[in-house]
């Protein structure tokens, strides 16, 4: 299994000898633990602003200014939010079952934030490199649903039953058609590794999955955004049906860990599309070694965690772009969308491509 | 086996989507709604039995208040009943001036229609795109009559004054620099009717811009058509009027079955609907604001060249000019009696109605004589849409209600009144 030269693989190198007076195992407990500070501050602050990036950002689609009153230029606002969260009361509804009410938040943001365990960031920096982690990613992605189930029924409220109830059925249908989604880069990079995968596109632009794969591309990010319940298939929470859906109930800090969780999910969806189909930390003009060999802005051409962090935002900015454009769906036509649309789309890519690969000469371009 | 029971959902009176007060016992086969059951009240103030209790001019104000979205189309229909009592007539620049502030009314509730149908169907952005066009004309509803809601504009006779030949200007303060200053100024250097000219020119513009978030969106579509069907035999069978029966394709339209103020002289066209669903309704709505701009234009070319009195001349029904007052003894006692007793009008009983935004407006009153009315009935539009919520939703989705309430343009000022 694990040693500590993994363990501290890419944690600095004044590390090192800080912990060598300790046993090997706690070496290794205290660095992986090192790791995950390194990975869920930078998550949770990532959170934090995406919450004001997404009211600046509306707010400017829809001519006005978005919060600007908090420190300079509102760039407090968030951690103004935290604090009113954290002060708040947390309402227990009389008929609630308080233990799953209670257990409901922290069901749905856990998974949200373990399933960074297995994303690289750049070549080597993860906190567990296994070898089936797609698999992990979309096991992990399919719990977080159980909060939102728990949380609805553990309400007693016909509005959050009703949007837990939603919740489950557009999840179900979805996760078959990103799992579908994932066979196609599965068959394309011959791997579960995520690494492995970001690695089989080197060579540029163009041998990003993006191009070969593009139906499962498409189907795979609009079928996060089901996932993740944001505009347009935010049935669940559904504001002008059942209000809030299933947190309706819920208030102070158990409601901003939904919140928390609704928005560390959308990042994490942002973050694997881009692992998946853009080539994560790979950068664009990766090939082109006159570029990337340039003085000083060869570094920003070559690869990098900057690209990474560029696609991801990129992503983001569609979450935001869409919920300011769209209306919402209705709950039957998310379900004919997912069962009927995507799951036929990514089934006949897979077969196609499979076909393509073994069959014909054209095998290369889904290598 | 289990016996299974229908799922019974309270929906409002606080509920984002109930437009107000509406609260709705919803009875659920899953999420497909078996019965649908309005109850209505909440917002009840009594404003027939307070007009009875007060001289003719003074319930004006209270017509704003029953429709809150479309003001002064409500005091049209009250100053037109009480002038039809009386047996006199506005002047003609007052007719074109109410023409035109009902057609601004138009647009400014079709504009909050379609702001609230589309956040209600999940399209938020709509909503403050149409609350920006809504300011201006907000504005020109301050101009007239130093009111943005509640204007109290129309009087028995004609309108309170004239237009303004000045807009109020925007000062430079802490937020807005002397350069925003001009720029936000730019429109409002002439006087009311330059204003209005200007935003007739941008308005279909906007309205463009609308219909492109909007009419092929797939989203939208999807939403709206063949939801909250209607026939055209049973839109006129439940009392349908206005946007909701053209919608379904029958043409009628008071402004040009029974012509009232300058629609006579007015170049305009009914848009009306086919298949008489949401989808249709949105088309027809979309449509009408438009041709309300022309309208407003066609009143600003009128307006611009033929000056002339505003209200009638004889000060038993309208407030004599203040001037007059401090010199005349007459018009003294003119205006003293008008503030306190108001008016009698003859022996009768007449209904007078308007084609309001949502559909026919109108008051029937009956006079014994005094200066009050013995009797006043208001008739909503929204009331008789509201009634055929059950209908129209029966069958449908949860979301769907949601949409019918929305394209059913419910307001309960006018239902509870």
């Amino acid at each position: 299994m694990t040693d500590v030269t993994t363990a501290l693989a890419w944690l600095p190198d004044f590390i090192e000898p800080l912990l060598t007076w300790l046993p090997i195992w706690a070496q290794i407990l205290v660095s992986s633990l090192l790791k995950i500070v390194l990975i869920l501050v930078p998550v949770l602050l990532g959170v934090m602003y995406l919450t004001f990036a997404e009211r600046k950002i509306i707010g400017y689609m829809q001519v006005r200014v978005g919060p600007n009153r908090v420190g300079p230029r509102g760039w407090l606002q968030p951690i103004a939010d935290t604090l009113k969260f954290l002060t708040k009361e947390v309402i227990l509804p009389t008929n609630a079952n308080v233990y799953l009410f209670i257990i409901a938040p922290m069901l749905s943001l856990v998974p949200a934030l373990a399933a960074w365990a297995v994303v690289p960031f750049l070549d080597g920096w993860v906190l567990a490199d296994i070898d089936a982690s797609l698999l992990y990613i979309l096991a992990l992605t399919s719990i977080g649903v159980y909060g939102i189930l728990v949380a609805g029924w553990a309400s007693n409220s016909k509005y959050a039953f009703l949007g837990a109830m939603r919740a489950g059925a557009q999840v179900v249908a979805y996760e078959i058609a990103m799992g579908f989604a994932l066979v196609g880069v599965l068959m394309a990079a011959g791997s579960l590794n995520l690494r492995e995968i970001v690695l089989h596109q080197s060579g540029g632009l163009f041998q990003w999955y993006w191009l070969p794969l593009f139906p499962l591309f498409v189907v795979y990010f609009i079928s996060g955004v089901a996932e993740t319940n944001r505009a347009p298939f935010d049935v669940a929470e559904g504001e002008s049906e059942i209000v809030a859906g299933f947190h309706v109930e819920y208030s102070g800090i158990a409601f901003a860990l939904f919140f928390l969780a609704e928005y560390a999910n959308m990042i994490l969806i942002s973050t694997l599309t881009s692992l998946l189909f853009l080539g994560g930390w790979l950068s664009p003009f990766d090939g082109l070694d006159w570029l990337t060999e340039l003085p000083v802005i060869g570094l920003l051409f070559g690869n990098g965690l900057h690209w990474l962090l560029i696609k991801i935002s990129l992503f983001l900015l569609f979450f935001l772009w869409f919920r300011a454009t769209f209306p919402r769906y209705r709950y039957d036509q998310i379900m004919r969308l997912g069962w009927k649309v995507f799951i036929p789309v990514t089934l006949v890519w897979i077969l196609v491509m499979g076909f393509a690969m073994f069959y014909t000469p054209f095998g290369h371009w889904f290598h | 086996m289990a016996e299974i029971r229908n799922y019974t959902m309270n929906f409002g009176p606080q509920h984002p989507a109930a437009h107000g007060v509406l609260r709705l016992v919803l009875e659920l086969d899953g999420e497909i709604i078996e019965r649908a059951d309005p109850h209505i009240g909440l917002l009840h103030r009594g404003t027939e039995k307070l007009a009875e209790t007060k001289p003719y001019n003074q319930s004006i104000g209270y017509m704003d208040r029953l429709d809150y979205v479309s003001m002064m189309c409500s005091e049209h229909a009250y100053v037109r009943a009480v002038e039809k009592l009386l047996g006199i007539e506005a002047p003609e620049r007052a007719q074109y001036i109410r023409t035109m502030f009902d057609e601004i009314t138009r647009i400014l509730n079709h504009l909050l229609w379609i702001g609230a149908h589309a956040l209600d169907v999940g399209a938020m952005t709509m909503f403050l795109y149409a609350f920006r066009e809504r300011e201006d004309l907000m504005d020109a509803y301050e101009a007239v009559s130093g009111a943005r809601l509640h204007a109290t504009y129309y009087r028995v006779g004609g309108v309170m004054l004239d237009l303004p030949d000045s807009m109020p200007k925007y000062k430079p303060s802490k937020w807005h620099s002397e350069k925003d200053v001009r720029r936000m100024n730019q429109n409002r250097e002439g006087d009311l009717l330059d204003f209005l000219e200007d935003f007739t020119n941008r308005f279909p513009g906007h309205v463009d811009d609308y219909e492109t978030l909007l009419t092929d969106n797939r989203i939208w579509k999807q939403r709206l058509v063949d939801i909250g069907v209607v026939s055209p035999e049973r839109a006129i069978e439940l009392g349908f009027t206005g946007p909701m029966l053209r919608g379904s394709g029958v043409e009628w339209d008071l402004r040009r079955k029974q012509p009232y103020a300058a629609y006579d002289k007015m170049d305009f066209q009914i848009p009306v609907g086919v298949n008489g669903d949401s989808y249709d309704r949105y088309l027809v709505r979309m449509a009408e604001m438009r041709q309300s701009n022309e309208i407003i234009r066609q009143c600003i070319d009128w307006l611009r060249v033929n000056k002339g009195p505003v209200k009638v001349d004889n000060h038993k029904v309208t407030a004599p000019s203040r001037s007059d007052m401090k010199e005349n003894m007459e018009s003294m006692i003119h205006h003293f009696k008008l503030f306190t007793e108001g008016y009698c009008t003859p022996r009768g009983e007449v209904y007078s109605a308007v084609e309001a935004p949502k559909g026919e407006f109108g008051v029937y009153m009956i006079s014994d004589g005094a200066n009050k009315p013995y009797r006043v009935k208001l008739r909503a539009p929204g009331f008789a849409h509201l009634a055929a919520l059950d209908e129209m939703s029966r069958g449908h989705m949860l979301a769907d209600v949601v949409a019918i309430i929305g394209t059913q343009d419910i307001v309960f000022g006018e239902i509870d009144r």
